[in-house]
């Protein structure tokens, strides 16, 4: 392998795993916030006591985001120098206004929630996790509004070409930057998607709780279960929605990776949807596949009847317009991806109806037996669905970029820094690795054990003046 | 002033406030094996930082996105260029972070000692690596035509580099002592006060040396100036701390660091990154910077933004004023 290659590794590596944190921390922030204010609202304390819960679980979770996060603004400069120099004009941009709006929103604020119990007044510790999951929202749209660039370069101008080592991208316009097409549709996504695992994670928890303690805080478990299958399933909705108009920009901006998604190698007029297919991908012959008419010109343009563009002419146009080589993304992990990503969000949503269904009256929910130990496996998998649609998600868009790594500009190849050593990013490959290996096996460890442990008790915590008081929260 | 100058300012602004905030959380890190007699008094060290350190850890990710943003060429050869240091640094907040905020969620005390080992070398290593690094770049690495770094990672392991590195470890240990002596009351207090003054010496003759070499290389006014209010203001820290007045003593050594900073940066200035090989090759506030467009649109969010987060995290400074000691630990 060679340092390109490795850097590849490396980047995917460490950004998906990265990203197995993201998600949780934007949607649990704020449904945490959600039990918090019902707390604040009716001072019932079975909300506070589950705002200690969730809250323990997100604080948790949110450790090991901020942990692997800073690789992420690192690694642009130390695998991928020549696209820093390429792109930093623009790219630099939102991730200094990420850090300055959104970073320092969270971190301060969260720093005040975990710690500001007993030292603020109700009101003013309620709004600050509010405040903290607001900026974890501003975070997505500076670094969506980062990734879009590379989608659908837009509000800029060529200064040089990448070919001759000194050209590079400038900024002429930020407003189009920020209200890039792909960015207006993958925020919502994206949001919508961190609802979802958040949603999921809340129902799952909360019902796993239900079937193995039903004698133990059921009156607590059952309206969170309640709210964990909402939120999964109009989050799921909305992903749905979303994703549809997504699909209709990535057909008119990226064309190549919907025909990617499908496998689809020569043009179609109506094109069908291919639900799965079994045999050969390098479009030479399938063996067995399943096919709903027409659905992928409606997906693609919107009506049933539209022509949607194969590879093989995209890959012919392309040579016309870009010179000799090969356009085409890896179209097994491209199709299969895509696949993923929809069923494992979809067979969430089902899930999240089941689990509505089961809790949708007061008192303990009546499974025994087999039907109940289904059910607390349900609790334990469904959180892991709408994660893994996530990461399938994201492997998809950004595998069905390439071989570009700022779409029609600068191809990946030529972004990574030529001066790095192999020896340099696979010690580095193998550094990150291990370490989040082992990581790995120390959160979920960790998650296990205060998810078993069930509600803390409740002691409406009080500002206080008195100067001996314990602290309310201490690591 | 043009612009490229305001934002080589700004991120001199902005590794200051990295280094003056983070430079306490590390010293209090390196400090938990040291001040502390038993687990009780380890969680105190570690709750005087508890709800600051992650929002004193985002100066660096806004510190290099600035970098990013205002001057890529820079960004991208520095990062490219110091790879294995920065590599450490980065393995080291990691299992920083994981020490902290994991430490007290288990009370099996093998955990907790495997946390306290995270703690220390997750603060030691970037505290030493960030001055090696800095003082790299102010003294000039190898760097060809093309921006590369061309030289290896024995050429950054330089006396002078190294003196760098002894002054962030030994200035941000004696920096740590006073803060933890600010921010606690009973014996921590008092043996925090004792340490910071008796490791004082140590940092106060490696801080001396390190200037006298960097003002030495850059005769002038301004770095003649920033390199006496280095001294001084570290000399006025251990006065005060001899008479056990515990926040000047910290200010003092929030004025060391800060100038010590700014020293750095005015004897690099206009150089971002000089190279070492021909100083035809090296980067500077116009050849590394971005467009007058980009800048512009950074500076007016920099005006908006900068002074609100001020604010808000002063205010959480003055929330957690109170000072702690073990009767507040709760079991």
């Amino acid at each position: 392998m060679d340092a390109l290659e490795l850097a590849r590794w490396q980047f995917g590596i460490t950004t998906v795993y990265h990203f197995f944190f993201v998600p949780l921390t934007i949607g649990l922030s704020a449904i945490v916030a959600g039990m918090q204010t019902v707390w604040w609202r009716t001072g019932n304390e079975r909300w506070l006591r589950l705002t200690r819960f969730f809250g323990k679980l997100f604080l948790i979770n949110f450790a090991m985001g901020i942990a692997t996060g800073i690789v992420q603004e690192f690694q642009f400069g130390m695998n991928w120098s020549d696209y820093s120099r390429f792109v930093g004009d623009i790219f630099g941009a939102p991730l200094a206004i990420e850090g300055l709006l959104a970073f320092f929103l969270e971190s301060t604020f969260l720093g005040l929630w975990i710690f500001g119990w007993d030292r603020l007044k109700p009101g003013l510790h309620l709004a600050c996790i509010w405040i903290a999951s607001l900026g974890t929202i501003f975070s997505a749209y500076f670094i969506l509004a980062a990734n879009s660039f590379m989608q659908n370069p837009v509000g800029y101008r060529l200064n040089g070409d990448w070919a001759d080592g000194t050209g590079r991208a400038e900024l002429t316009d930020i407003g189009a930057v920020l209200t890039n097409k792909v960015l207006m549709v993958t925020f919502p996504h994206q949001i919508f998607g961190c609802f979802m695992v958040a949603g999921a994670f809340v129902a799952g928890i909360a019902v796993w709780q239900l079937v193995r303690h039903p004698d133990r805080d059921a009156d607590a478990f059952r309206p969170a279960a309640r709210m964990g299958a909402v939120v999964l399933i109009v989050a799921g909705l909305g992903t749905m929605i979303s994703g549809d108009f997504q699909g209709k920009v990535m057909t008119e901006v990226q064309p190549m990776k919907m025909a990617a998604a499908e496998a689809l190698y020569e043009d179609a007029q109506p094109a069908p949807f291919s639900v799965f297919t079994v045999g050969t991908l390098d479009g030479s012959e399938p063996i067995l596949q399943l096919e709903v008419p027409r659905l992928l010109s409606f997906l693609a343009a919107g009506n049933f009847t539209a022509e949607v563009r194969g590879i093989d002419s995209l890959q012919a146009e392309y040579q016309q317009t870009y010179g000799p080589g090969d356009y085409r993304p890896n179209i097994p992990v491209t199709y299969w991806t895509f696949r993923m990503m929809i069923t494992a969000g979809a067979v969430a949503m089902a899930a999240g109806a089941l689990i509505w269904w089961v809790v949708r009256r007061n008192g303990p929910p009546r499974v025994t037996g087999r039907a109940a130990r289904w059910l607390a496996w349900t609790g334990v998998v469904l959180p892991l669905l709408p994660l893994f649609a996530n990461s399938f998600g994201w492997i998809f868009t950004e595998m069905g970029r390439q071989p570009w790594l700022v779409f029609g500009l600068l191809p990946t190849a030529a972004g990574v820094s030529p001066g790095t050593t192999v020896a340099e990013v696979g010690t580095s490959l193998a550094a990150f690795t291990l370490l989040y290996g082992a990581l790995a096996i120390v959160e979920v460890r960790l998650l296990m054990t205060y998810v078993r442990k069930g509600l803390p008790d409740a002691d409406p915590p009080e500002a206080t003046d008195d100067e001996d008081a314990p602290l309310a929260f201490a690591y | 002033m043009e612009l490229t100058t305001i934002w080589f300012v700004l991120i001199a602004v902005l590794w200051t406030g990295y280094l003056v905030l983070e430079g306490f959380d590390f010293g209090v890190g390196m400090l938990m094996g040291l001040l502390a007699q038993d687990d009780r008094e380890r969680r105190v060290l570690l709750n005087t930082i508890g709800p600051v350190w992650d929002a004193n850890e985002v100066w660096l990710l806004v510190a290099g996105g600035a970098t990013f943003a205002a001057f890529p060429e820079w960004y991208a050869t520095l990062f490219s260029g110091f790879y294995l240091p920065l590599l450490l640094i980065l393995l080291a907040l990691i299992v920083r972070v994981v020490g902290i905020e994991f430490r007290s969620k288990r009370p099996d005390p093998q955990w907790r000692r495997w946390c306290d080992l995270a703690i220390i070398t997750g603060s030691f290593v970037p505290a030493l690596l960030w001055g090696v690094a800095l003082a790299n770049i102010v003294r000039g690495v190898p760097i060809d035509a093309s921006s590369e770094y061309v030289g290896s990672l024995w050429d950054l392991l330089n006396p002078y580099a190294l003196l760098g590195g002894l002054v962030t470890v030994s200035v941000f240990v004696v920096h740590g002592a006073f803060f933890v002596a600010l921010k606690t009351t009973g014996p921590i207090h008092g043996r925090a006060m004792s340490f910071g003054r008796r490791s004082a010496a140590l940092a106060g003759g490696f801080a001396t040396a390190f200037v006298v070499w960097t003002v030495g290389r850059d005769v002038g006014v301004a770095t003649v100036v920033l390199g006496v209010v280095v001294l001084a203001s570290f000399v006025a820290a251990l006065a005060n701390a001899l008479g056990e007045r515990d926040g000047w003593a910290f200010a003092g050594t929030t004025v060391t660091i800060g100038a010590l900073v700014v020293l750095l940066f005015t004897a690099l200035f206009p150089d971002v990154m000089p190279s070492s090989l021909d100083a035809a090759w090296s980067l500077t506030t116009t050849n590394a910077a971005a467009t007058p467009y980009t800048l512009k649109i950074m500076s007016w969010v920099a005006v908006v933004f900068t002074p609100l987060v001020l604010l808000y995290q002063g205010w959480s400074y003055w929330v957690f004023r109170r000072r702690i000691g073990v009767h507040h630990i709760p079991a």
